[in-house]
């Protein structure tokens, strides 16, 4: 908190007020001005600065990201080359490049881009969550126990579920999305809203359906954070099942854990 | 650097300050995870480490002492003087300016302290932009559990974060008001002062505990003039 009244007291505070409230709000015009530079284009604007240039830029851009990331929001190309690279936006790559670079080698972070066409970034744990207690322990997210059900359910029933399978079964568990949960609030809001915007869910309308209906899926951050034989492996237990009995299911947990999961194992050994 | 130092990194992201002995158990912690050697007694060059990956970024954990308590902490601090900085604090302009008065009211009071009742008063000087009463009473809450001050009874002080991550600021802008501790030398808010006038030194709370355990006839360390406060006990 240091800086802010030394920087209030600078003239950069004017240009500073009119983005006033902490986190502008998003704007959709600007992304359309920004062409990805070539590499040519960011070699000759690298040999323009000094390397002290770049380090700066790269560790904006890192607490940019840090900051954003604690409400799982993606982040859009946009809002970082308007915020924080702007006049280095000829160097982009390069900074993107060095900003991943420094989330794997210090924090144990990958930053992915999970939309390529909207350029949307977000950061997923690379270490393996811990079972049993740590020490000193995140604040627990009890939201987190209620996503998991939810994409247990959608992944058992082969990636695609009608939101009224989902409703009812979180009313089996007491959990009733009309009501106002005392842990949750409003829990059709949580998960139509919040878990959608993280880009846990998708949650989308099936056409032509009267009345109006919706169905869910995997949103893109579960399928990079989220571990389908872990579900399975809980789900097993659970159930006191061999997971293995869920044939389909076990095929593609094992599937894509080869492919797409790109946490854990074996990048602890760096 | 291995993993065990960015799970360490990891908690302490999020929870910006952690005591001496939960840094101690989640060092040994984060060994046991991931299988890397643990020398007990070794959590400072551990956290070295860490901190000269951090240094690039504006970025530290330092260790710093409780004014209520004398207890060691740890906190992952900012130095960062940036707009970005600034802008994702979370806080907009008047609330800075808010938080800015508080501080102005604590660090110029005695003991350290500023009431609810002056805040709020100062919140009508701001210049950016005027904070309604319910809106000046839910940021200081905000405050509070963002961990930038402390509430006890509707007084506020600077919380240990507060004072381990902006020590450097403090001493630079309140250079006329804010006194060094004669025991730690450390900068001192809240704490105990000398009355005589020729003297008027101030000593933390814990800093008197310890330095006149067991003196009967307490003096004060710089003047020799009668302590005539209450020696707190810890």
């Amino acid at each position: 908190m240091t800086q802010r009244k030394r920087l209030s007291n600078t003239p950069s505070s004017s240009q500073a007020k009119r983005q006033s409230g902490a986190f502008p709000a998003q704007d959709d015009d600007d992304d359309v001005t920004f062409t990805q530079p070539s590499s040519t284009q960011v070699q000759r604007g690298l040999e323009k600065l000094t390397p002290a240039q770049v380090d700066q830029k790269t560790a904006e851009v890192v607490q940019f990201f840090l900051v954003k990331a604690q409400k799982k929001i993606p982040i859009r190309r946009a809002d970082i080359v308007k915020h924080v690279v702007k006049e280095y936006k000829n160097i982009y790559p390069e900074i993107i490049k060095r900003a991943t670079q420094t989330f794997d080698k210090v924090f144990g972070l990958k930053l992915v881009e999970i939309d390529t066409k909207n350029h949307l970034y977000i950061l997923v744990n690379k270490l393996d969550p811990v079972e049993g207690d740590s020490p000193i322990s995140a604040p627990a997210n009890p939201k987190m126990g209620l996503l998991f059900q939810i994409l247990s359910v959608v992944f058992m029933k082969g990636g695609v579920v009608r939101e009224n399978v989902i409703w009812n079964t979180l009313k089996k568990l007491r959990v009733d999305p009309g009501e106002k949960h005392e842990e949750f609030g409003d829990v059709k809001k949580v998960v139509t809203e919040e878990f959608v915007r993280q880009k846990y869910l998708e949650y989308v309308r099936i056409p032509h359906t009267e009345p109006v209906e919706y169905e869910f899926r995997w949103g893109q951050r579960a399928e990079i954070e989220v571990s389908k034989p872990k579900i399975l492996e809980f789900l097993g237990e659970l159930h006191e099942v061999d997971p293995k009995s869920w044939s389909q299911q076990y095929r593609e947990a094992h599937a894509s854990q080869n492919s797409s999961q790109p946490s854990s194992s074996s990048s602890s050994q760096r | 650097m291995n993993d065990s130092h960015r799970r360490f990194l990891q908690t302490m992201m999020y929870n910006a300050i952690v005591d001496e002995k939960g840094a101690r158990s989640l060092y040994r912690h984060c060994c046991e995870i991931h299988n890397t050697q643990h020398t007990p007694g070794h959590l400072d060059k551990f956290i070295d480490t860490i901190n000269s990956q951090l240094q690039p970024l504006f970025m530290q954990i330092r260790k710093g002492t409780s004014e209520d308590t004398g207890d060691q902490f740890y906190a992952l601090v900012n130095m960062a003087v940036t707009d970005v900085t600034r802008m994702s604090s979370g806080y907009a302009d008047n609330e800075l300016e808010l938080f800015v008065k508080t501080m102005d009211l604590i660090v110029g009071s005695e003991n350290g302290t500023a009431s609810s009742t002056d805040i709020l008063n100062s919140a009508d000087t701001l210049t950016t932009k005027k904070l309604k009463k319910s809106e000046t009473q839910h940021l200081l809450s905000r405050l509070v559990q963002d961990k930038w001050l402390n509430e006890k009874g509707g007084e506020y002080t600077l919380s240990t974060r507060c004072i381990i991550e902006m020590e450097p600021y403090i001493s630079t802008m309140y250079q006329d008001q804010v006194k060094v501790c004669q025991i730690c030398h450390s900068i001192a808010i809240q704490g105990q002062i000398c009355e005589n006038p020729m003297c008027g030194i101030k000593i933390h709370n814990p800093c008197v505990a310890r330095y006149f355990k067991g003196r009967p006839e307490p003096q004060c360390p710089a003047c020799n003039d009668f302590w005539p406060h209450e020696i707190p006990e810890i």
